[in-house]
């Protein structure tokens, strides 16, 4: 259990001392990308692992990113007031969208169509207010003037800054994932998962609960779009924004793993990872060709991996455990915390 | 402390429940019985809010709950269990009745609501184990964990769904002490919807009889019985059933 118990903490040392020792930028720049992108699709999974599968996030991400740089642009507020604001819109969106389709019971495969819509739309309303946005062209924030403190614009040109920058915001993100474990919202949100009337009989608000949960999922995307916006300081519909960003969620926490709190950093990790090595491998000899290969890898790990790669992992070991273990149920309670694979084998999609 | 009149429901052209009116006594089981489809479930449906009525007024304790949504009237005193039990598969044992403690009294505070799972898990005698599993329970053990995620919402008045059907004879008499039990022991008001007549007239005080979504018969259970409209209706003229009857009055 000490081995357990601290492995945490020598990990998120190791973590933390990357940027000190190692400042070669290409691997930093990877790895800034894969933490940012941890964070959105924890923020994803925190509805996604009660079977509420939003494909609506990339709208969420993308409010987050272009009201931030907007409203820096046009009004000159600074990211630190300008992402609350990000994130209050992207809470009311959640609202608005959410309250209808939980009041009238609109759940499974119809929430998923509501939810790609709310994509839909985002991505038109940036491309249509192209004057102010860019449009498809994309859109980039001002560069802090001379004079000005880049604390401020939250502007930084080092990647160490931002490395731990991302770090941080990751690590609060897996901490909420945990927090929303250990609460009473998950039982309500699992029993809801599983039969809303039956959940109403015990005096769960069904309503209440599933708004709670999309409207923190929905703030989180958001704050990842503003992150990345901040970070990359050029922001376009196709990547932060629309339908593909919010497959490209859903596929890389299906690809991870959707019950395990590290689940979307793997499949972030992998994800991006893959199609990194595939674009530089493919390079200009066939472009497309990456796409191609990823989409079928992504399906074939779909299929033969259903729970995602560590939640695999975390069964097979969760199965070994309780194969040696002599005491029955002696499982060290891994399965009710929601640290390890929960045993429903099918895995939720609407 | 229930006070229902003139409750009517209609689905489309049928109506399922026509003009029914009753009052449950605080202390008392009121069994309700008759046919499949003679309006028992939606009667319950109204009573806990899973469905609105069409016409009528329920007051609990003074107060009308007609068409309030179902986890505010859980919050205000009413439990109730499902015909075909509904566990939460996702959850271990002890968590799908820790929910209700923790859902149906206020959402307070998790202590408490452990608390109320730890001791409605061992009234109906199931174990209070954190990590068993649903998958681990039978027919009775269903019916167990349906009653404790009832109890565990601290209801002043309990509705009891069919709650005998898919148990053995033994089982059946375990489940109906248990009913009384619960009656005795903490107090509470029950109403008792069952078609198996014979255990449930041996506890409830009174009985109502439905059919065709119209209130047939009320009283002692005695007197219920020997009513021939009940006979009737209820056992038809079968003679066999008639006998049945007459030795579990016995």
């Amino acid at each position: 259990m000490t081995m357990r118990s601290y492995f945490p903490w020598v990990a998120g040392a190791v973590l933390v001392a990357v940027p000190f020792v190692y400042h070669s930028p290409y691997p930093l720049h990877i790895m800034i990308q894969i933490l940012i992108w941890s964070f959105a699709y924890t923020s994803w999974s925190v509805m996604g692992r009660f079977g509420l599968v939003s494909l609506g996030h990339g709208g969420f991400m993308g409010i987050g990113a272009y009201v931030t740089a907007l409203l820096w642009n046009h009004v000159g507020l600074s990211p630190w007031l300008g992402i609350p604001v990000a994130l209050l819109a992207a809470g009311a969106l959640a609202l608005i969208v959410g309250w209808p389709c939980f009041r009238f019971r609109i759940t499974g495969h119809y929430f998923a169509l509501v939810t790609l819509a709310l994509s839909g739309i985002v991505l038109q309303v940036i491309t249509a207010t192209r004057d102010y946005t860019g449009g498809s062209l994309g859109y980039t924030p001002e560069r802090h003037k001379a004079g000005e403190s880049a604390l401020l614009a939250l502007q930084f040109t080092d990647k160490e800054t931002w490395y731990l920058i991302a770090l941080g915001v990751w690590a609060a993100g897996l901490y909420i994932w945990h927090l929303v474990d250990r609460s009473m919202s998950r039982y309500a949100l699992e029993a809801i998962s599983e039969d809303e009337d039956a959940a109403a009989a015990t005096g769960v608000n069904v309503t209440k609960e599933k708004l709670r949960i999309t409207v923190l999922s929905a703030v989180m995307t958001a704050f990842a779009g503003a992150l990345y916006c901040q970070y990359q300081m050029f922001i376009s519909p196709d990547t932060v924004s629309g339908i593909s960003v919010s497959l490209q969620m859903v596929f890389a926490v299906v690809v991870g793993g959707i019950y395990v709190s590290l689940g979307p950093t793997a499949g972030a990790i992998i994800t991006l990872l893959l199609a990194e090595t595939l674009r530089i491998s493919f390079g200009t000899k066939a472009v497309g060709w990456d796409n191609l290969v990823y989409g079928v890898l992504l399906v074939l790990f779909i299929i033969f991996l259903p729970k995602g790669i560590l939640g695999s992992l975390m069964e097979v070991r969760w199965l070994r455990r309780q194969a040696t273990s002599v005491i029955p149920g002696g499982s060290e309670g891994a399965a009710a915390n929601g640290d390890a694979l929960r045993p429903d084998p099918s895995l939720r999609s609407g | 402390m229930l006070n229902v009149e003139g409750l009517v429901k209609r689905f489309g052209g049928f109506t399922a429940v026509n003009g029914v009116s009753f009052k449950v006594e605080p202390g008392e089981i009121l069994g309700l019985i008759g046919p499949n489809g003679s309006g028992k479930s939606t009667i319950f449906n109204m009573l806990s809010g899973t469905l609105s009525p069409t016409a009528g007024s329920i007051r609990f304790e003074g107060r009308e709950i007609a068409g309030v949504s179902p986890h505010s009237i859980i919050n205000r005193g009413i439990g109730r269990t499902f015909q075909i039990p509904r566990p939460f598969r996702r959850l271990s044992i002890f968590e799908n009745v820790a929910l209700a403690g923790f859902y149906g009294q206020g959402s307070h505070s998790q202590s408490k609501a452990f608390a109320a799972a730890e001791q409605a898990l061992a009234l109906v005698g199931l174990p209070g184990d954190r990590h068993a599993r649903v998958d681990g329970l039978g027919a009775a053990g269903l019916k167990k964990l349906e009653l404790a995620k009832a109890l565990a919402t601290g209801p002043k008045l309990l509705l009891a769904d069919e709650s005998l059907s898919g148990l053995d004879e033994h089982e059946m008499d375990q489940a109906a002490d248990m009913l009384d039990r619960i009656r005795k022991e903490l107090g509470m008001t029950i109403i008792w919807v069952e078609h198996i007549m014979g255990v449930l007239m041996r506890i409830v005080d009174r009985v109502m009889v439905l059919d065709h979504g119209e209130k047939i018969a009320e009283g002692l259970p005695s007197a219920v019985a020997h009513d021939p409209r009940v006979v009737e209706v209820y056992l038809g003229t079968d003679s066999a059933a008639v006998q049945a009857l007459a030795a579990a009055r016995g």
